[in-house]
């Protein structure tokens, strides 16, 4: 996937190659869910592209788009219980009830949800919201992931945990993914390259090892440090 | 500040509180300490009694469904209209509103003028053979004309409490803006449609002055209760209260459902 956005106030160009999740990293303000935002349909991109495969979705409206996103809150439907949830995209698509419930079996099990299919949003744990909320996008089909401050909304004691398991599941999915976040330890477990935004312009880009080695500005710099303490 | 200063304003508002209370409670008193309740079993069963009653009912559930139908998108294009420039926004919602403020009798009126037999619209369609004025039909428009804001502005409300964003993550599941709309959008504001609901079924119930302007007076055709109530009330004052109560406990018990029973089944 490459997405190349040059409006004013943030200008970036991304190269996702399947299977290597990005990290869109930079301080709050940088500009990265708005970039997030864009490649999802959901902000216009006025000057610029997104090829996925060879597909251009700048004109596509989001439903169009087949990239699935995981928000930082989640976002899960409140009045529906886990399973259709889950089964959300698939009924979008056309699927009658019974077909989408059964497709949707594999899903729940494979994020360990079984048990709780008949559940309501507000009655799971932060980190069983964020596996339902990575299992509605995956089962829709997406071929490009986002995923938006996947930890941010989680208890600081269970994140690594959870980070751990959403590493196991994003090495599973085959199109190019892209995580933004601000938390040097998401890129270091998540992501393959990395990509520094600041003040809405890149200021490095490389693997995290790369960016460790030399960082190219003071926020780098601190955000390295950060994962070493 | 001391407690005894606190107490103060208190006291005063407790008291005009009260009399506020007394002036919208007090008249309705009236109607149960003067209610002729020897005979009010006879006149509650009297034939026009029974088919005022069953014409409100019928009618009140016809303009709510209307209402419903018309006033759910209204509503979303009202809340979403924060967006736009300042003079169609004022505009719309004034139009909105404009129901609320008018006196019936002026939109019964503005109704007739419309769709009137030679009205702007009503020559047209008497020319296909349809006849609105005075017909049950027209019981129906004048209540929807009436009702609609009290839907409308539920809605928009809990529109505007609602989180939206989980618009976006249906769309980024394939949904699209309709079924956004009729998947999301409308279960998510359920509360405020079910109270809308009930406001507006109560106010169609109620309705007068457009329906007697635009519909009439005819018994089982277009003679709602209050229609009713109000002609007994020329002749047979008895009969007239013992409507009156009828309409009042119809609405009572109405308002009292609006409660918070129609919360969504994810917190029940």
């Amino acid at each position: 996937m490459r997405i190349e956005r040059a409006d004013f106030p943030t200008s970036v160009t991304l190269d996702v190659r399947a299977g290597q999740p990005l990290a869109l990293v930079g301080p709050n303000g940088a500009g990265k869910t708005t970039v997030l935002h864009a490649i999802a349909g959901h902000l216009p991109i006025m000057i610029g592209s997104i090829q996925l495969g060879d597909r251009e979705l700048v004109e596509l409206a989001p439903e169009a788009r087949r990239i699935g996103v995981v928000f930082q809150d989640f976002l899960l439907f409140p009045h529906l219980t886990v399973a259709d949830n889950v089964a959300y995209g698939l009924r979008m698509c056309g699927s009658g009830r019974k077909p989408a419930r059964a497709a949707t079996l594999p899903w729940l099990e494979r994020f360990d949800l079984s048990d709780l299919a008949g559940r309501y949003p507000h009655e799971l744990s932060g980190g069983q919201a964020q596996r339902v909320a990575l299992a509605r996008a995956l089962a829709a089909e997406p071929e490009a992931l986002l995923l938006d401050e996947p930890m941010a909304a989680l208890d600081v004691e269970i994140r690594d945990e959870v980070r751990a398991q959403l590493a196991d599941h994003l090495r599973d999915f085959a199109g190019p993914t892209v995580i933004v976040t601000h938390s040097a330890a998401d890129v270091a477990a998540l992501a393959a390259d990395v990509v520094v935004l600041e003040r809405g312009a890149v200021t490095q880009r490389g693997t995290w090892e790369s960016l460790r080695a030399a960082p190219a500005t003071p926020y780098v710099a601190r955000l390295v440090e950060r994962r070493e303490e | 500040m001391t407690p005894a200063r606190r107490s103060g304003p208190a006291v005063i508002i407790w008291v005009i509180a009260a009399l506020a209370l007394a002036l919208l409670v007090l008249p309705l008193l009236g109607i149960l300490l003067s209610a002729p309740w020897p005979h009010l079993p006879a006149l509650l069963v009297a034939p026009e009694t029974l088919q005022a009653l069953g014409l409100s009912l019928l009618t009140g559930v016809i303009s709510t469904f209307c209402c419903l139908v018309l006033g759910i998108p209204l509503a979303v294009v009202l809340a979403r209209s924060v967006g736009w420039a300042v003079v169609p926004r004022r505009l719309l919602r004034a139009a909105v509103t404009v129901p609320l403020v008018l006196p019936p009798v002026v939109g019964g009126l503005a109704l007739l003028l419309l769709l009137g037999r030679n009205g702007i619209l009503g020559k047209y369609l008497a020319q296909l053979g349809i006849t609105l004025p005075f017909t049950t039909g027209a019981v129906v428009i004048a209540q929807t004309f009436v009702a609609m804001p009290f839907l409308v502005f539920a809605v928009e409300g809990a529109l505007r409490g609602a989180d939206r964003r989980v618009e976006l993550a249906a769309a980024s599941l394939g949904a699209t803006p309709f079924q956004v709309f009729r998947t999301i959008t409308v279960p998510l504001v359920a509360p405020g449609i079910a109270a809308g609901a009930v406001l507006c079924f109560a106010r169609a119930l109620g309705e007068f002055g457009a329906t007697i302007t635009f519909a009439g007076s005819y018994p089982g055709v277009t003679r709602t209760l209050p229609i009713a109530s109000y002609l007994a009330s020329q002749t047979d004052l008895n009969q007239s209260i013992a409507l009156a109560l009828v309409l009042l406990v119809v609405s009572v018990a109405v308002l009292l459902g609006l409660r918070d029973r129609w919360l969504p089944g994810v917190r029940g």
